[in-house]
């Protein structure tokens, strides 16, 4: 136990029996030594945990209020809208706040991937994180299906189909997932028992994340150890206070569209009742899908397409094997900081062409982006072995205190 | 290099999102709602006016199906005014003790009832096109209620060489430029309780403005509501700000 000092007795007799103040203290509070050089893109992290405590909250009450039948669910969620009290508002930031969710994910990925915080030795910590990112997409695509509008339906439909590419068994996989021969009645009711329930095993998911983040602490923009306590200040009260303003700053966008563009990420056809006669003409996903979506359509093949959609992510899995350049930050690897830059931009891209129709100019695009992501990540192989990176400083204090790093050869090559 | 693919991934986004949400066929004229912008409130007249055209030329095919006849006292109603309001439309109910359905008057907890039992009665009715319902109109199209305006304004001839299908309309704005319904508005087709001219033009605003309130009730508060909320942030924010200033000052 560590040396909590307080002199409140209630919190002495807890702590003597359930050394819970000195846990959480080591988790996020002053007993938590953080590197000291971390910058705002270190943020979304506990942005990342504020958005999900808000989906399951503003969740939880949707479903005191919500039918998950077909022939109710549309009108019980308009209900929510207009007759339950705030119901607009807590529906308007649930449905937002899944955006919201991936956009701070999606930040702190690619925060990830440039500072190179996947490597050694926070391999776990990463493929946890892409186990969150799966969950978090089961998740919403079920949360899609609720509302049970046109998109709701027919995104369902498309999307549980792909199954059917699996050789011999995929058909009745499809059958199995829908609970009959067409999404219907039985299929809304699973999506929504899976629906509440992951985000649980998401929070489950995240307790492990931390707890091997806790294990090494976090990565830092120099990419190197932080050692000694010059290079170390304690998370409470630095990292809460700055958390806190990257909290508000978060909120304030958030609020903006909650309240002036609540239906800015929406498909319109959602608020047309959800009807198996009546195909809408564009089928788009969410806009968090796009970039797989592109890269399914990209292949002719469906089983292919299939593979390389779920391939885009199952890859991220592997990254830090992959990548084999002991040195971490991409401040100092300036061959891999421009290829980040071009996968950032050919992911953007992806979302784009997923939006787009699987036609002409946007298919050829689709292809092209599609086959330079995967490329991407034989370049990031390659890289390791011919990109000479810049000197590392020998440490965090000297860099910051110092400003910028004296050369220090030995330890760009120091395993970690 | 940086800075650059920044400014281009800004602008793929921007063209994207733009994209993805502009609607296909004809550029889609704007109009300047009262309810558009963050202090955006609805025109109480308008509405008015709008469930006037409703009630008198709309609701022969179209249901309203969300809306209560309660719900109308927001746009300037008195109870009592909605109350005869209601009395006018008979709604089905039942079934009563001795076990059968009935029908009786309307009351203000009522429903605006549907012209039609079912969408393949609606779809008989109607060259085999059902009338769909206009509650949520004003958000289930791109455009909204733009969209609602000009479809209603966009019945013309069609171009030289467009051959319309038996029983369809050429409607410049409908996706495909054949819609089923025939134009239902013609100047001084309804007489405006306010004494204002009843063109077309003003009355496809008029039910534009009035359907964008069925589709979002709650607006008005959201943008009050709105402001009040993100007023505070920004102050609560600012703080924030000068608090992690505050803490870090001995850092640096
Ligand atoms: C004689 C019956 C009739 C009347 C009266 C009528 N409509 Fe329609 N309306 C239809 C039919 C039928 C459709 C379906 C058209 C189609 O899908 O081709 C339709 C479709 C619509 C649509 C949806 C177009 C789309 O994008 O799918 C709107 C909006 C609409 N009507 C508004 C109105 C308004 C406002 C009025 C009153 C001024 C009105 N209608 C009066 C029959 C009618
Ligand atoms: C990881 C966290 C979550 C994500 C990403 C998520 C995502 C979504 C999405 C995208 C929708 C569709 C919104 C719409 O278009 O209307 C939705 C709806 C819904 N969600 Fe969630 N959700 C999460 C957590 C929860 C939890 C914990 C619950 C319940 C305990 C819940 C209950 C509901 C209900 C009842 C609906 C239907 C109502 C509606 O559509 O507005 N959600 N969710």
């Amino acid at each position: 136990m560590s040396g909590l000092k307080t002199n409140n007795p209630v919190i002495r007799w807890i702590e003597y029996r359930l050394p819970i103040f000195s846990f959480i203290d080591h988790a996020v509070g002053s007993g938590y030594p953080t590197p000291r050089n971390l910058n705002y893109w270190w943020n979304f992290g506990s942005l990342a945990g504020l958005a999900l405590v808000i989906m399951i909250l503003t969740g939880i009450m949707l479903a005191m209020q919500y039918t998950a039948h077909v022939a109710f669910a549309f009108d019980s969620v308009e209900r929510i809208m207009r007759d339950v009290n705030s119901g607009w508002l807590i529906r308007y930031i649930h449905m937002n706040g899944g955006s919201f969710f991936f956009i701070v994910v999606y930040i702190h990925l690619f925060r990830g991937l440039y500072y190179g915080s996947y490597k050694a030795p926070r391999e776990l910590l990463w493929i946890l994180g892409v186990v969150i990112l799966l969950l978090m997409m089961a998740t919403a695509f079920m949360g899609y299906v609720l509302p049970w509008g046109q998109m709701s339906f027919w995104g369902a439909t498309v999307i549980t189909n792909l199954f059917s590419a699996i050789p011999l068994i995929g058909e009745s996989i499809v059958t199995w997932l829908w609970g009959g021969f067409a999404v219907a009645n039985p299929t809304l009711n699973r999506f929504y028992a899976l629906h509440y329930l992951l985000p649980f095993v998401i929070v489950g998911a995240v307790v492990l994340h931390i707890w091997a983040l806790h294990r090494f602490g976090s990565n830092n923009p120099l990419g190197i150890e932080a050692n000694g306590p010059q290079d170390k200040i304690p998370f409470h009260p630095y990292y809460t206070a700055k958390d806190a303003f990257g909290v508000g700053v978060f909120l304030l966008f958030f609020a903006a569209v909650v309240f002036f563009a609540p239906n800015f990420f929406g498909e319109p056809d959602n608020y047309i009742p959800a009807n198996p006669l009546s195909t809408p003409a564009h089928i788009v996903p969410e806009w968090y899908f796009l970039p797989y979506y592109a890269t399914l359509r990209a292949i002719p093949d469906k089983l292919l397409g299939v593979i390389a959609m779920f391939g885009s992510i199952l890859i991220l899995f592997v990254l830090p094997w992959i990548d084999r350049s002991p040195v971490r930050s991409a401040k100092f690897r300036p061959i891999y900081k421009q290829f980040f830059w071009i996968f950032l931009a050919d992911c953007i891209l992806l979302g784009y062409i997923g939006a787009k129709p699987p036609e002409g100019m946007f298919l050829i695009i689709g292809r092209i982006a599609t086959a330079y992501y995967f490329l991407h990540f034989v370049i990031v192989f390659v890289l390791s072995y011919v990109e000479r990176p810049r000197p590392l400083p020998s440490s965090i204090g000297e860099a910051v205190l110092k400003g910028g790093g004296a050369p220090a050869p030995a330890a760009a090559r120091e395993k970690a | 290099m940086k800075i650059l693919t920044a400014a281009a991934l800004a602008a793929l986004v921007t063209v994207g999102a733009g994209q993805v949400h502009a609607a296909e066929g004809e550029a889609m004229p704007k109009y300047d709602w009262s309810f558009s912008g963050v202090f955006g409130r609805f025109d109480r007249a308008a509405m008015q006016r709008g469930l006037q055209v409703y009630r008198e030329v709309c609701s022969a095919c179209h249901g309203l199906k969300y809306v209560a006849f309660r719900n109308l006292e927001v746009l300037g109603y008195s109870e009592d005014e909605i109350k005869e309001m209601a009395t006018e439309y008979s709604i089905g109910d039942g079934p009563n003790d001795e076990g059968d359905m009935f029908e009786r008057p309307g009351r203000p907890s009522d429903y605006f009832p549907s012209p039609f039992p079912n969408d393949k009665a609606a779809a008989a009715a109607n060259n085999g096109a059902a009338p769909p319902d206009l509650s949520l109109m004003a958000k289930a199209r791109p455009g909204g209620p733009d969209y609602i305006r000009n479809l209603l304004l966009g019945y013309e001839d069609p171009p030289a060489g467009f051959e319309a299908l038996e029983g369809l309309n050429y409607n410049l704005y409908f996706p495909g430029h054949q819609i089923a319904m025939a134009a239902p508005l013609s100047d001084g087709a309804v007489e405006f309780a306010d004494g204002t001219e009843a063109s077309t033009e003003q009355m496809a605003t008029d039910l534009a403005n009035f359907l964008m309130w069925t589709a979002e009730p709650n607006l008005e508060r959201r943008h009050s509501l709105g402001v009040s909320v993100v007023l505070f942030l920004l102050v609560f924010t600012g703080i924030l700000y000068a608090a992690k200033r505050k803490v870090w000052s001995d850092l640096h």
